[in-house]
């Protein structure tokens, strides 16, 4: 107790933390934040309206919104985590009241001007409410199966309510992005085994609760091209674009496939569709290549952490940002079903951008305050403690 | 405390360890995902990029076919019969114009647009894609496309297009023989391999020379590629291939006198044809009553279609080359040729005529109620005394007189350049029998003997028929095509050999002189009917064949007068001759359907328009004097002509 108390007396100033920002990590974000400007000029077929200019302003002000966190005091994380992934869903109720439906589904929650999907925020107050709960239980308590009935709620919840919307991609990510924390947090492989089970048992339930277009598109991604201009159409288009870049691509504003529109949403799910038409395999691998290393350098910023819930938070961020460039990714070449995810720090979309940050900003501050111990019951909410 | 402290950070110190073991587990799971997203990628853009790139081609490039030019045809000195008119189209894009509504408003300003006509507009451009142009009016007068071009600059997204179209210069004077165009049927494009006729600017023949030579008229079609967007709209042009215009046809008709002709004809149900005796070429082909083949290219009402298709004199038939008539008299040459080669009798063998023969108890009149006396051959021929006829008919039987008649052309189709031909009949004893089950009767070739009966003919066969007596035996074929030229250069010169037929020049002179003395010998039944100027003095022969027996009760009540019945009943008239009677050049058949007598009513057209061939002479003038001379240099251009350059 006292040698934990001693941590937590250790305190930053606000020079230090700003000083202790990694800056390199920072320089990592802005690639590919960069790329996606080109790409959203290209797709506008070189104007910066309608899509780079509002993209690089959500990146201005997401950039700021980063550093603040960066730089928040570690204790108030953990204080508001549970409150965050409280406000994240009540706001997700609150989408089901009185959200605007678009396309058959409910996404979006209107406040003021400003659109917001609290699907997005979600990721990130699930992370944190998980992150906190793991960081609060004894080692010894790992291995008990009873521990994991509250996380397992904290996740089937916010799971349950995205798919409501419905948003089965989201769904299904939330429940992946909460698993990893679980297995990062230590818990046993043969009990993630029967989890996985568990959850294959599920799958034809699930699929009772899919809309018909959910349905559909699962069938499609099974078989393509035997609908090639219903609904695989998007997959076979998007595939078409890939392959004809070839290995150095047309060019930028030249990608044939996407400036005639034969390839949806290309400002969108499918940016990296039109990036590797236009700059080929050699600009899709380099940008593979940066997610590698955002990826990885998030990773080893988790691991850096002195404290639990600094490591479970800033992999579980990673691991959330893994997930969707590769669903992304696998999704526009076709190993994957069409969920709608985009690709991260690249794809237009405003709420998209601002998570991302969120999360960057709390990988940040992750490091920033790596040296910072704390104890695992700053105030407890265990039910017992053998201490 | 210690201990509790070590214990502490120990316990630490292990779920470090698994925390870290499992990051490092989580890494590499990612990496490996991603190496497998990679390995997709690199089959996708290098091992499948040929594949992919094909179909990105397919998706962008669309080919899209460029109407050729039809090809056009010209009368014998080069007058376009049917050539290709620049038509001015009125279109507007719905994109461009905005408000359809205001854009229509502001265009009925200066174009009177009636209520419905923008009605429907507006319906087509809620139909159609937005950025396809829609046709207002097509064929716009000079005056309402400057007006138009004038204020252009209000009127946004409405645009003047020019397309082809085709226009036909004679229009009802020629139609029998150019025909007409028309879209083509569903028949028309699962029969045909060519795609090209399913574009909606391309027509097809319909009927004459534009349908029997459509694929030759048509050409070659061009190629567009074009890349398009997934919506079909046309980025730009990739490529381009013209194709090859159709092939320009010359006919041998002379157009002035076919026009001559047709005024000569008026507005009686007849057929008329003009030969050149030597070559076969037709200078001149009627069937009357006409149409205006221009109808059909601005679109026919179905009103005006089904006033011609029940006109009762059918304009829509040519009867020039699928009108059947029995020849009557002017068929009795044959049996006169017929009766000199088996020397049955010789020229001057003669018959006395009373005004009619009994064979068995049937009576067979002569066209004279007395009768014309003693008749020779010639005399026979000049009076056209059917007893005569009847009597060598009966000499000689209906074999030899069909096997002459054959050889003159007649029983079967000349083989005209022209769709709908027909080949007449010629009866034999074998076809008696084979087609009506009976055998035949003498009666029947007493019948033949005078062209009547069942004999028919076209106004062709006869013209034919009398060209080769004219000519002197040579067995010439009709040709309509002089000749056919691609891209400026004569490619075809159309000649038809011709034999000779082996009749016996004594003979034919013998029937020729009766043929003169038809016209030119008081008592002849066209002597009125003659040309009086020497230089231009014809041959001929009438005829007036019957279209309804004539029943003895109205024989003897004389009540069988042709203008005395309806004019369904009365008879065909017909005339058949050559001119000029020393060195003939030109033979001329007319057939007027219910007509009454050859000799009064197809004789004095017939002299008439042998007349006006020999004043105008064209098969003596050089037939194609350069055909294109007189047109525009641009039109010459647009046809591949070589065009001097102005310096």
């Amino acid at each position: 107790m006292s040698l934990a108390g001693k941590h937590i007396q250790r305190d930053l100033n606000f020079i230090e933390r700003v000083f202790k920002i990694n800056w390199v990590f920072i320089f990592l974000i802005c690639c590919p934040a960069s790329l996606g400007f080109l790409m959203l000029y290209s797709a506008a077929d070189g104007n910066i309206e309608p899509w780079a200019k509002a993209q690089m302003i959500r990146f201005g002000i997401g950039f700021f919104l980063m550093l603040g966190i960066a730089i928040l005091d570690f204790r108030i994380l953990l204080k508001l985590a549970y409150w965050f992934y409280g406000a994240s869903i009540i706001l997700l109720i609150a989408v089901e009241l009185l959200g605007d439906t678009a396309m058959g589904a409910t996404r979006w929650i209107s406040i003021g001007q400003v659109q917001l999907q609290p699907s997005e925020l979600m990721k990130i107050g699930l992370i944190l409410g998980l992150a906190k709960y793991f960081h609060g239980i004894n080692f010894e308590d790992i291995g008990r199966l009873r521990v994991y009935i509250i996380p397992f709620f904290l996740i089937l919840l916010p799971a349950g309510l995205v798919l409501k919307q419905p948003d089965l991609g989201t769904a299904i990510l939330l429940i992946l992005a909460g698993s990893s924390i679980f297995f990062l947090a230590g818990i046993r492989i043969w009990k993630m085994a029967i989890a996985l089970c568990l959850v294959i048992g599920i799958v034809p339930v699930i699929w009772q609760f899919l809309r018909d277009y959910q349905k559909v598109r699962v069938l499609n991604f099974l078989d393509p091209e035997s609908d090639a201009l219903g609904a695989g159409y998007h997959i076979l288009q998007s595939k078409i674009a890939l392959g004809s870049g070839g290995i150095f691509g047309k060019g930028l504003m030249q990608g044939s496939q996407t400036h005639l529109n034969f390839l949806p949403e290309k400002q969108t799910d499918f940016i990296f569709t039109m990036l590797a038409e236009e700059l080929g395999l050699v600009g899709a691998l380099g940008v593979i290549f940066l997610y590698m290393l955002i990826i990885s350098y998030g990773m080893f910023i988790g691991l850096k952490s002195s404290t639990q819930f600094g490591k479970l938070l800033a992999m579980g961020i990673m691991v959330t940002f893994f997930l969707y460039v590769f669903v992304n990714i696998s999704m526009v070449m076709g190993i994957l079903p069409v969920v709608g995810v985009p690709l991260p720090l690249i794809s237009y979309g405003g709420s998209a951008m601002l998570t991302l940050m969120l999360g960057f900003g709390l990988v940040l501050n992750v490091w920033v305050n790596r040296e910072f111990r704390i104890g695992r019951r700053p105030n407890s909410i265990l039910p017992h403690s053998n201490i | 405390m210690g201990i509790l402290g070590m214990k502490s950070k120990s316990k630490a110190t292990s779920i470090n360890k698994i925390v870290t073991r499992r990051a490092f587990i989580v890494g590499g799971f990612q990496f490996a995902l991603l190496a497998g997203a990679v390995g997709r990628l690199y089959q996708l853009q290098v091992l499948d990029a040929d594949r992919y790139k094909m179909l990105a081609d397919e998706n962008r490039i669309n080919l899209q076919l460029v109407a050729p030019l039809r090809g056009r045809i010209f009368d014998r000195f080069g007058l376009p019969l049917a050539e290709n008119k620049q038509n001015y189209r009125l279109i507007i894009i719905p994109e461009q114009a905005g408000n359809i509504k205001v854009a229509l408003k502001a265009l009925s300003r200066l174009l009177l647009l009636s209520e419905y006509e923008q009605q429907k507009i507006k319906k087509e451009a809620l139909l159609s894609k937005n950025f396809l142009p829609i046709t207002v009016r097509e064929n716009l007068s000079w005056r309402e496309v400057s007006r138009i071009e004038v204020s252009s600059p209000e009127l946004p997204g409405i645009n003047i297009e020019v397309g082809d179209s085709r226009y036909y210069q004679f229009g009802s004077q020629a139609v029998h023989l150019v025909g007409y165009v028309g879209l083509a049927t569903k028949q028309d494009i699962n029969k045909e391999k060519d795609p090209i006729i399913s574009l909606p600017s391309v027509r097809v023949g319909k009927n004459g020379i534009e349908k029997h030579f459509e694929t030759k008229l048509r050409g070659k079609a061009g190629s567009r590629q074009v890349e398009i967007n997934a919506f079909g709209r046309v980025i730009r042009e990739l490529a381009r291939d013209d194709g090859l215009p159709g092939d320009d046809h010359v006919l041998t008709i002379d157009m002035g006198l076919q026009s001559y002709a047709m005024s000569t004809l008026g507005d009686e149900s007849a057929g008329c044809v003009v030969l050149d005796i030597h070559t076969g070429d037709i200078l001149t082909l009627i069937s009357s009553p006409s149409y205006d083949p221009n109808m059909f290219t601005t679109g026919i009402s179905q009103g005006q279609w089904d006033l011609l298709l029940n006109h009762p004199r059918f304009p829509l038939t040519n009867k020039a080359i699928s009108g059947l008539y029995p020849p009557g008299s002017t068929f009795k040459m044959m049996v006169a040729l017929a009766a000199l080669e088996a020397k049955s009798i010789n020229p001057n063998t003669s018959f006395f005529c009373q005004g009619h023969i009994t064979l068995g108890d049937t009576k067979f009149h002569c066209w004279r109620r007395g009768g014309h006396g003693t008749v020779t051959m010639e005399s026979a021929i000049q009076k056209s005394c059917d007893v005569y006829f009847y009597e060598v008919a009966k000499l000689i039987g209906i074999e030899r007189i069909g096997e002459m008649a054959r050889r003159f052309g007649l029983g079967n189709s000349v083989g005209i350049e022209l769709p709908g031909e027909k080949g007449g009949l010629v009866p034999s004893k074998e076809w008696k029998q084979s087609v009506h089950g009976t055998p035949w009767q003498l009666g029947e070739t007493l019948i033949a003997g005078i062209g009547q009966g069942y004999l028919l003919a076209t106004p062709l066969q006869l013209a034919v028929m009398v060209a080769r007596i004219a000519n002197g035996g040579v067995a010439i074929s009709p040709r309509l095509i002089q000749s056919v030229y691609r891209a400026g250069k004569i490619i075809e010169h159309t000649k038809k050999p011709a034999q000779t037929m082996n009749i016996s020049p004594a003979d034919l002179a013998i029937i020729q002189r009766g043929m003169r003395q038809v016209t030119n010998s008081p008592g002849g039944t066209a002597y009125k009917a003659r040309i009086q100027n020497s230089k231009y003095l014809m041959a001929g022969k009438t005829g007036s064949s019957q279209v309804k027996r004539i029943s003895e009760l109205e024989r003897e009540q004389g009540g069988y007068k042709n203008e005395d019945r309806p004019w369904r009943d009365r008879d065909h008239a017909l005339f058949v001759g050559y001119a000029p009677i020393d060195s003939p050049r030109y033979a001329v058949a007319v057939v007027v359907e219910h007509g009454g007598a050859g000799s009064s009513v197809a004789a004095p057209m017939a002299r008439d328009i042998l007349t006006e061939v020999q004043r105008r002479d064209p098969a003596r003038k050089e037939s194609v004097r350069k055909p294109f001379a007189t047109l525009p240099d641009e039109i010459k251009k647009s046809y591949g002509y070589p065009v001097a350059k102005k310096s």
